[in-house]
């Protein structure tokens, strides 16, 4: 896994590379959880190039939504998921907990 | 069936999902299922290291993976503390976001996304998973 930040002024966009599992998941909570910690609540994570993505993935995903939507303060939205990471967000019942964009400059206009 | 004993390490996912997508590939599984396959095994593989081994450093688990006709068969066997997946309460998957359990997702995509999932505890020989999932 491999992830790189770039900060806009009104949102952080987070590229996600490779896979995240239970090996690499506390790492990828790890840098989402800093930019909180910098009151960053306004999140775009694309999913372009992310292989493989377990449920430690989704846990990561879920405890950041509710900290960035806490008091409104802002929202984690995905970008580009790819078709089997999808299905099995779905599956999981996580679909309608986070926004979906096709391409990142629409999520990041989005903000 | 041959087996493949691995150290109950989250940095082996990796090549227990590789284990089960060549099974399945030579199988005649499609992309599809295989995606599916590797979920379920690294579920499976990532609550017995983190439940069943909790605490425990250097445990190791058996895995087995092989076509019995047009059906997959994943076994994993371990020594570690009890663990049945069917003890686990399914997740409210319509709860708010303030209400959604972290915990159980595994377990529930493992079960959505194989056939049947058997699991057997004994005191003696240990813990044994067997998940199975017929060719569409």
């Amino acid at each position: 896994m491999e992830i790189t930040t770039q900060e806009f002024k009104h949102c952080d966009l987070f590229k996600v590379k490779g896979r995240v599992d239970s090996s690499t998941a506390p790492d990828f909570a790890k840098s989402l959880e800093k930019a909180n910690n910098d009151s960053r609540f306004k999140i775009v994570i694309d999913m372009s190039e992310l292989e493989y993505m377990s449920s430690a993935g989704f846990r990561a995903l879920l405890a950041t939504q509710r900290n960035c939507k806490k008091y409104n303060r802002g929202e984690l939205v995905l970008v580009s998921v790819p078709e089997r990471i999808r299905e099995a967000l779905e599956l999981a019942g996580f679909t309608e907990l986070f926004k979906t964009f096709d391409d990142t400059v629409a999520a990041v206009g989005s903000f | 069936m041959p087996k493949i004993t691995f150290p109950a390490r989250f940095d082996f996912l990796d090549e227990i999902r590789d284990l089960v997508a060549k099974t399945a590939r030579e199988g005649g599984f499609t992309d599809k299922a295989i995606y599916s396959l590797q979920l379920a095994a690294d579920e499976a593989a990532s609550n017995i290291i983190e439940h069943a081994y909790e605490g425990v450093t250097d445990a190791s688990l058996d895995i087995s993976c092989d076509m019995q006709g047009d059906t997959i068969v994943i076994t994993m066997h371990d020594t570690g503390k009890s663990f049945d997946p069917a003890k686990v309460k399914k997740p409210n998957l319509k709860a708010d976001l303030s209400d959604r359990q972290i915990g159980g997702l595994g377990v529930y995509l493992m079960r959505k996304l194989m056939d049947d999932v058997f699991y057997e505890s004994n005191s003696t020989t240990g813990n044994l998973l067997t998940m199975t999932k017929r060719r569409g």
